[in-house]
């Protein structure tokens, strides 16, 4: 490894040869300030544009200020990063910022957790002195993510996760100079787009200018709405992750609080969409057997290998950039959906409520969720199996407004029978998880054996593309892993080159899973929180007493029940969906 | 004998072509279509007196012919032995008649070697090329030296980047020829973006031959096989000539695979940009022709390491280019001899603006602001008196008086506060309000601005808006200290060239004009003039006879009065085009 020696503020550092100045200064304790750069480490996604020119420093023998996140330290290098020059400019650039920047941080959805705010407060900025026109566009509402875009200050972060990411490629910088704004082709509205509302541009935005659709309100309404009985389910990846609203330790388990806090909120019934991930098994486990049974006799026409299809995001993705494989992934709806119709259907009838008066609410670590429960497939007579998610985030602000102190509230229990789950629809929470959830399962039911092992540690970790074999008795099953869409793509162009060597796929559109959900609170750049919640999830896998969705005995009731056999015609009715042919047309309004 | 015309963007506008038909029926009518040859070349430069006939051998120069002046030329000059008089040029000081160009104060100072066969060759005949010594550089390099003595050649030659930034060439095809590859690619910048600057143009129009052989030269300097012409598609005259060259190039073999039967494969395809000032940055051009958005990134690396397709590249301007020829023929010696210590050979500049001869001259490096301006320019138009000259584009400065016995080089134009860029050069009179000036290219660089830089995006926009201010009389001393602090932030940290130096034309004009800036802001005075919402147009009743020709011409009818009466304006109505003052014959009507 070569070093080299530099001094930045006189203090003296040896870094590695390709260290930039901004980590070099890192090393020494000198936090230079950053607006556009974005470093998500282990997940190997680096945004250094340079645009924002907040970090830069002055080099000795260099005419110009130098962008410290984007300028590589060299051997005998002079940086300065906080002379009069230096805090000038940088203080000067921010004013400009702010000056084309609607100041309504009273009322902004982003105050709080917005970097900007947070850099106009450290920097001590107190007026604006440069006044002038400011830029104004089109408010974009989607069923997921509002985009108001008078707050982007084009560090192009969005640009980076769609495009390079997730290969989406909805969200460009479009005109130039003053009017410059990062937005679909032909300022477009996103629901005209190929968007899948992956929602890591939310994620990602340091400002207001792309939040996630407030449903919020219309929860209140409902709640207080005494025709109405409101029930609700909660995604594996919230109970991660909701604790850092309240200012928790990132990975610390809430889900006692959290039902506790939804039963508070008035809820009628606190349900679990694990529950409905273990059915999710159930079906797709099947699904899984069946294609593979029939591939391991030499069936020419099964189409292998088999893709999970739990991610909205994932979904809306293949159906608009690959078309022409619709016919791959598993027709198992997600576990929301499977929530919602089994609860309009065999819950409603079991408590005796009408559809229309029952309201079915998700908490998620999604925005793509929204979207999804508006798919026109997943409702009856125009009622929606799922009536509208809010998100983590959302979640928090409602615990907040209603006055609880999260941390103090006793753990509690989920309701029966929708709410008793396993290990299994736990750790669907992250990467690596459905796809071990339905390792597990369709082992026992392949082999006819018990396992003697229950995890399966070679499906774990945060790597974008992980593949691993697992012996079914003698028979090696090959599975792929791939997190982010541009991961999946790579998965997707080689079984579209027939060069694919897997039996069964699990994707997942965000980096590291659901924890790293698009309505996940901010980790404002910190991978290693995205980490903390997987273990989470992984424990709360460990402490379940039942670990495999096949066991758990209010889903062999559903069955007994409701639902008869997996893929029966109840099942396929209610439990499996059909996907479109969307392509990658335009629509310009 | 033969009959030059110039057949550049410029002449063609004056129907050029149209006189270049009509010289070819004169001569068919008198049959003499096959003793002389009519030529249609590229721009001579003298734009102002165009479009230019120059008749060979005698070397007569005819200014501002237009289609009908056909007949005489061809019946006077070519039959009867007279030349036309009074197409000749007329000396505006000596008023004498010159016929032959070399003896016209515009040519003499001039050293013309980028533009060499400008206005001399047919520029769609490789022959014409190569009898003027065309594509003999490029074989004696490739048979004769290896790359690394002609990257030498070109290093000692001293030629630095002539697209603005002056870096050396030769160290650039250095780097390039350094960086390891499988493939290398060799670009020229043809996105000549300047407001008024038009050599780029006219190399490509007149000579674009001597581009195409420097470009093989540089791919065999560098290892490079393929050639990139990133051009404007607002030259369709250019890209139809570059296209033709091209392809009588590799008809000839000088283009294509196994050059000279050398082995040596080199070929070049054409780029089309859309017009954005900033895609003439070198990473925002390779970007833009990469199909990505047209704007820079962070240097390093330099594309010499990382450019097109990240694939090392070498990015010279056409100018640039055009040299290289030259300097391996003549050697770097001969070329090093012309200029000063640290900028070698000549520079074409676009002159404009309020100056008597407006067009494209090349002089060597070191000649005089004053040289430039009064000897070829010819002073300053309708005998007003000279104010400023602004060089190096949208993004140079503006110079005064004290500048002119500077002798222009990189360097120079850098310490007097402006910059070479790619030539341009404007004349300014007494007429001109420096606020306005100012004013006038930064609407030109937020305009032109990518957006992706916050100093550049905001800081030019507010600047502008500074800047408008002021000229309305608005300003105050805290926005004269904005406007500082601004320039100086814009300079400091933007990304790329454009914002680096687009306060310029700000900084430069508080330097060199801090009263006219204190004038507007303290006294609500525009002391040029121009400023319409400073200024008033009033009547002098002593003067006015009541003759109505002011009303009559008002376009907003905002003046009124009886016939043989005292007219009065309506200020609150008055636009302020100044018809009425331009139609007044009694001096009756005022600016205040």
């Amino acid at each position: 490894m070569e070093t080299i020696k530099l001094t930045i503020d006189n203090k003296t550092v040896e870094v590695e040869k390709g260290t930039t100045v901004y980590q070099a200064a890192k090393k020494l304790g000198i936090d230079i300030p950053v607006l556009c750069y974005m470093d998500l480490g282990d997940l190997n996604i680096e945004h250094k544009p340079g645009g924002c020119r907040v970090c830069v420093v002055e080099v000795k023998g260099r005419k110009n200020l130098a962008p410290s996140c984007n300028t590589e330290a060299t051997d005998g290098m002079e940086v300065r990063t906080n002379s009069m020059r230096v805090l000038n400019a940088r203080k000067t650039v921010l004013e400009l910022i702010l000056s084309d920047h609607p100041a309504d941080c009273l009322v902004c959805a982003k105050s709080g957790e917005c970097e900007l705010q947070d850099l106009s407060q450290r920097l001590g900025v107190r007026e604006i002195p440069y006044q002038g026109e400011q830029s104004h566009y089109r408010e974009d509402t989607s069923p997921s993510i509002i985009r108001e875009i008078d707050k982007c200050i084009m560090c192009r972060r969005c640009e980076k996760m769609c495009n390079e990411v997730q290969t989406v490629g909805v969200l460009s910088a479009i005109h130039r100079g003053f009017e410059s704004v990062v937005a679909p082709a032909f300022e477009m509205n996103l629901d005209h787009s190929v968007c899948t509302y992956c929602g890591q541009c939310v994620n990602v935005c340091p400002t207001g200018a792309l939040t996630e659709v407030d449903n919020t309100p219309r929860l209140i309404n409902d709640l207080a709405n005494p025709r109405k009985t409101v029930i609700v389910q909660t995604a594996p990846a919230v109970r991660a992750a909701l604790g850092e609203e309240f200012g928790m330790e990132a990975g610390t388990l809430v889900t006692g609080k959290m039902v506790a806090s939804l039963r508070e909120l008035g809820f009628d019934y606190v349900f679990d969409t694990d529950f409905a991930a273990d059915l999710t098994i159930m079906e797709e486990g099947a699904e899984l057997l069946d294609r593979l049974t029939k591939h391991l006799n030499g069936d020419q026409e099964v189409r292998m290998p088999i893709l999970t299809s739990c991610c909205p995001a994932w979904v809306k993705f293949f159906e608009h950039h690959f078309p022409d494989m619709t016919d791959i992934p598993s027709t198992a709806r997600s576990p929301q959906q499977m929530f919602g119709a089994v609860a309009k259907t065999y819950f409603a009838k079991k408590m005796n409520i009408k559809r229309e008066d029952l309201v079915v609410v998700s908490v998620m670590p999604c925005v793509a969720k929204k979207y999804e429960s508006t798919r026109d497939e997943f409702a009856v007579d125009g009622n929606p199996d799922v009536d509208y998610s809010v998100t983590t985030r959302e979640l928090g602000k409602l615990i907040k407004q209603a006055n609880m102190d999260f941390k103090s509230l006793p753990d509690e229990d989920f309701d029966k029978p929708l709410g008793e789950s396993t290990g299994a629809g736990v750790i669907f929470g992250t990467t690596g998880g459905v796809i071990e959830a339905a390792t597990r399962t369709a082992y026992e039911l392949y082999t006819g054996k018990d396992l003697e092992r229950i995890s399966f540690e070679q499906l774990r970790g945060m790597e974008g593309l992980r593949k691993a074999s697992v012996d079914f008795d003698g028979q090696e099953i090959n599975i792929g892993i791939a997190h982010g869409l541009g991961n999946a793509r790579k998965l997707l162009e080689e079984i579209r080159e027939g060069k694919s060597m897997y039996h069964a796929i699990e994707i997942m559109a965000c980096p590291g899973g659901c924890i790293g959900g698009g309505g996940q609170p901010y980790i404002h750049g910190n991978v290693d929180i995205l980490k903390a919640r997987q273990k989470a999830i992984y424990q709360e896998d460990d402490n379940k007493k039942i670990r495999k969705s096949h066991e758990n005995p209010y889903i062999k009731e559903l069955y007994e029940e409701f639902l008869g056999k997996p893929m029966g015609e109840k099942a396929h009715h209610l439990l499996h969906t059909h996907y479109f042919k969307r392509g990658r047309k335009v629509y310009i309004d | 004998m033969q009959l030059l015309i110039c057949g550049g963007t410029g002449c063609r506008a004056s129907e050029s072509n149209v006189l270049k038909d009509n010289l070819e029926k004169e001569l068919k009518k008198r049959n003499l279509q096959d003793d002389v040859q009519v030529v249609e070349t590229g721009c001579f430069g003298f734009c102002e007196k165009g479009p230019i006939v120059k008749v060979l051998p005698d070397n007569t120069f005819y200014t501002e012919v237009t289609p009908e002046d056909a007949e005489r030329i061809v019946g006077e000059h070519l039959v009867k032995g007279r030349q036309v008089t009074d197409l000749l040029y007329t000396d505006p000081e000596k008023k004498e008649k010159i016929a032959d160009s070399k003896h016209m104060d515009f040519y003499k100072k001039q050293i013309r070697i980028a533009l060499r066969n400008c206005g001399f060759i047919d520029p769609e005949n490789i022959d014409d090329y190569i009898a003027r010594d065309g594509y003999q550089a490029l074989g004696k390099v490739i048979t004769e030296m290896t790359p690394e003595e002609a990257i030498n050649e070109i290093k000692e030659s001293g030629l630095r980047g002539r697209g603005g930034g002056g870096f050396p060439a030769g160290l650039k095809w250095e780097l390039t020829r350094k960086s390891q590859a499988d493939q290398k690619y060799v670009v020229c910048n043809a996105d000549e973006g300047d407001p008024g600057a038009f050599m780029d143009r006219s190399i490509l129009e007149g000579d674009a031959h001597s581009v195409l052989e420097a470009m093989a030269i540089c791919g065999y300097c560098t290892d490079a096989s393929k050639g990139l012409i990133y051009i404007r598609a607002e030259y369709p005259l250019a890209i139809n000539r570059l296209k033709k060259s091209i392809e009588q190039a590799r008809e000839y073999g000088l283009l294509g695979d196994n050059i000279f039967g050398t082995g040596f494969n080199f070929d070049v395809e054409l780029r089309y940009g859309a017009g954005a000032f900033v895609c003439g940055e070198e990473t925002a051009l390779i970007h833009s022709m990469e199909g990505e958005r047209g704007e820079p990134t962070v240097k390093p690396p330099y594309p010499s390491v990382s450019g097109y397709k990240g694939k090392p590249t070498t990015v010279n301007n056409v100018e640039t280019y055009a040299n290289v020829p030259v300097i391996i023929n003549k050697g770097a010696k001969w070329f090093a001899s012309i200029g000063t210590d640290n900028s070698k050979g000549t520079k074409v500049f676009a002159l404009a603006g309020k100056v008597n001869n407006v067009g494209l001259i090349e002089v060597p490096m070191g000649t005089t602001l004053r040289e430039v301006i009064f000897d070829i320019g010819g002073g300053v138009k309708d005998g007003k008196k000279f104010k400023s000259v602004q060089t190096g584009g949208p993004s140079g400065g503006c110079l005064t008086e004290k500048h002119l016995d500077t002798p222009i080089d990189y360097d120079n134009l850098i310490a007097s506060g402006s910059m070479m860029g790619s030539g341009g050069m404007i004349v300014m009179d007494e007429d001109d309000c420096m606020v306005s000036v100012a004013k006038y290219y930064l609407d030109f660089t937020v305009e032109e601005s990518c957006g992706k830089c916050s100093p550049c995006r905001i800081g030019n926009k507010r600047l502008y808006e500074i800047l408008d201010k002021i000229t309305k009389g608005e300003g105050t001393h805290e926005d004269l200290d904005k406007l500082r602090n601004l320039s100086n932030v814009i300079m400091d940290a933007s990304l790329c060239g454009l914002g680096q130096t687009s306060p310029n034309p700000v900084m430069s004009t508080m330097d060199n004009f801090w009263d006219e800036y204190i004038a507007h802001v303290e006294k609500q005075e525009c002391p040029a003039g121009q400023c319409k919402d400073l200024l008033r147009y009033e009547v002098v009743p002593e003067n006015c006879v009541g003759c109505t020709a002011c009303a009559r011409n008002c376009p907003v009818n905002c003046i009124s009065g009886e016939r043989k009466q005292v007219h009065e304006i309506d200020q609150s109505v008055c636009i302020k085009c100044g018809a009425c003052y331009e139609k007044c014959k009694f001096n009756a009507i005022r600016i205040v």
